[in-house]
């Protein structure tokens, strides 16, 4: 018998059921309704009509394991705001203190991102 | 068995079975799913445990975040996602002796372990007081504050080394 | 519990079929005020205005054919438009739709659950949607779905950092993690006026979010035909068609519920009932707001969403929380 928190939590549970509910009817329907001809034309990965040339999962630049990188490091940043945005309001000057020697830090990698042209994209 | 221990057994299984499958698919890409999958269930055991913050983070970080870093890292890797080799090497087996050894090595210690009982539920202001620890002297404000250097380390390190050259 | 859980099912089945309808009727809207915006006539044949045009449109594409292209990953290919939808969804399990109120003689909240960490529920959930779509790109193993999921991906963990720290100083000036809360703190004046700032980082990254005119590169059709769209066909598609509009909806939602006072009005006190209308109201606001500037704007290239993402969007609104921060502490 799950109590207290555990129950917010169930009607998130329902929800995603009955999701899963509507998008199993919409995904199986066109099974039992929609024609099925299937051409070896057809079924060519779409090039603008071109025959397709070469692999289509090809390697893509570095650029944008860079930019996931830069996201997780700042995303763990942000992370440790929500606990300490509650408690602003009653330790004042130490909070600030303290989250404003975190950040400061990581200005600093900030700013070093920035002028090794980590965020810049070649147009 | 009560419902919550029906529910514990279901992200048990999620977590332990798409681990399992993490570490047995042939293919790159699918294992990186699987581990995803894994992580979801790591999530809904800290939601039965009651730690909500816990739960946020894992789905923020380690699905949202690391999880889309390592989809990058396969897609980047050429020829990794399209042929991998065998999950398996010709150690499998001695491997899998030897973990079963350690085991039966371990299982008695488990087995006759005293391990603490939560006695009381989680706080209601757990995330409150966890924000003060944060920044408390006496308690977490030095590791904290490391915490910050050592993301600065690592941006740095992953600048320097992923930066391409001009 | 047994009586609690049939509640539970009840409601999420009655917001899902309510975010249904208003998927269909936000489809025929944007296409009747785009043609308004453009001197057209926009759809006028099926019914009355047009107005039976959605339920057209989803006959037509029940009985399309729906095929999986080849060399796809058949399995990921079918879950894509599924692990979109679902997240999607789940945004409005936190969001008041209206305060509490008295319905057939049985004393009900119009919020499906008011976990205890709304806020950081609601950007978990956010994360984890860009994955539908890269798997998609992924799935459909072809050159323009690929370029197109990857570029959605990049897009969507730019802005997210952005968003995240707008959403703080929200929870900085409420000092709450809890949805309900959060809309409560807004009885004395929206927090728009409180924190502007916030407010329009939150607009613009949000548009990030959900990919919409101007920063609609991932469907970029010139370049990329439909992205990560491209091989979809018949319910596939409309599954993510729907998660588009859904995501719409669910943006006015959050934007309403963070900065416009949530159900909150004159006299919503005495009639709960209006808190609802409220709502609507403002959430339809907001998205004639978004159909409004595709209409007006242009596209951004790639490098200028990721320079407005990483130069601006960030430093703005992490030296905004630094400043809320300063302005709580010393006025509390």
């Amino acid at each position: 018998m799950p109590d207290g928190i555990l129950l917010e939590y169930v009607p998130i549970l329902t929800l995603i059921l009955v999701g899963l509910g509507i998008g199993g009817v919409a995904l199986i329907a066109p099974q039992l309704l929609a024609p099925k001809r299937p051409s070896r034309r057809k079924q060519l990965p779409y090039e603008s009509g071109m025959i397709p040339i070469g692999p289509a999962q090809r390697r893509f630049p570095v650029k944008f394991y860079l930019i996931a990188l830069l996201f997780i490091l700042f995303d763990i940043e942000i992370i440790f705001f929500y606990p300490w945005a509650l408690q602003v309001r009653s330790l004042k000057t130490l909070a600030l203190v303290e989250m404003g020697l975190f950040v400061l830090i990581l200005l600093i990698g900030y700013i070093y991102a920035w002028r090794k042209g980590a965020f810049e994209w070649e147009r | 068995m009560t419902l919550i221990q029906a529910v514990f057994v279901l992200f048990a299984i999620l977590t332990l079975g798409a681990g399992l499958f993490t570490v047995l698919s042939r293919h790159l890409f699918h294992a990186v799913l699987y581990l995803i999958l894994s992580l979801v269930g790591v999530a809904g055991l800290f939601v039965l445990l009651e730690a909500e913050f816990l739960a946020g983070v894992q789905v923020l970080i380690y699905i949202g975040a690391i999880s889309i870093l390592i989809i990058f890292a396969v897609m980047l890797t050429r020829g990794m996602a399209r042929n991998p080799g065998p999950p398996l090497n010709n150690q499998s087996l001695a491997a899998a002796v030897i973990a079963g050894l350690f085991f039966v090595l371990l299982a008695p210690v488990i087995a006759g372990f005293p391990w603490p009982q939560a006695t009381q539920g989680v706080p209601a202001d757990a995330i409150e007081a966890l924000g003060r620890s944060l920044v408390d002297p006496n308690q977490f404000a030095l590791p904290f504050e490391l915490a910050s250097v050592m993301i600065l380390a690592a941006l740095i390190g992953a600048i320097f080394i992923a930066r391409e050259k001009r | 519990m047994a009586p609690f859980l049939v509640e539970a099912a009840i409601k999420s089945l009655i917001l899902v079929l309510l975010l249904l309808t208003g998927f269909a009727y936000l489809t025929l809207a944007e296409r009747k005020l785009i043609a308004d915006f453009q001197a057209r006539i926009g759809p006028n044949r099926a019914g009355p205005y047009g107005l039976l045009q959605p339920l057209a449109d989803a006959v037509k594409l029940f009985f399309k054919e729906d095929f999986i292209p080849e060399y796809a990953d058949r399995v990921l290919f079918v879950l894509a438009p599924l692990i979109t939808l679902i997240p999607t969804l789940l945004i409005f399990a936190v969001i008041p739709f209206g305060p509490e109120l008295t319905l057939f003689g049985y004393r009900t909240r119009l919020q499906l659950t008011d976990v205890h960490v709304g806020v950081l529920y609601i950007v978990a959930v956010t994360s984890i949607s860009v994955y539908g779509i890269t798997l998609a790109g992924w799935a459909s193993n072809n050159k323009y779905a690929l370029l197109g999921g990857i570029r959605a991906s990049a897009q969507m963990i730019s802005y997210e950092l952005a968003m995240g720290l707008a959403i703080v100083s929200v929870v900085l000036t409420t000092g709450t993690l809890q949805v309900s809360g959060i809309v409560e703190a807004q009885r004395n004046g929206w927090l728009i006026f409180l924190q502007p700032v916030a407010a329009v980082i939150f607009f613009i990254t949000g548009l990030a979010e959900i990919k919409r005119a101007p920063f609609d590169l991932v469907e970029a059709e010139q370049e990329l035909t439909a992205g990560y769209l491209t091989e979809y066909s018949s319910m596939k598609f409309a599954l993510f068609f729907m998660s588009e509009y859904v995501k719409m909806i669910g943006f006015g939602a959050l934007m309403t519920t963070f900065f416009l006072g949530g159900y909150l009005g004159p006299f919503v006190d005495l009639y709960p009932g209006l808190g609802v209308v409220y709502f609507t109201l403002k959430v339809g606001f907001l998205i004639f707001v978004l159909i409004w500037l595709r209409a007006t704007l242009p596209r951004i290239r790639y490098d200028q969403l990721m320079s407005l993402g990483w130069k601006v969007l960030l430093p703005l609104s992490l030296a905004n929380v630094m400043g809320t921060a300063v302005v709580v502490a010393l006025t509390a």
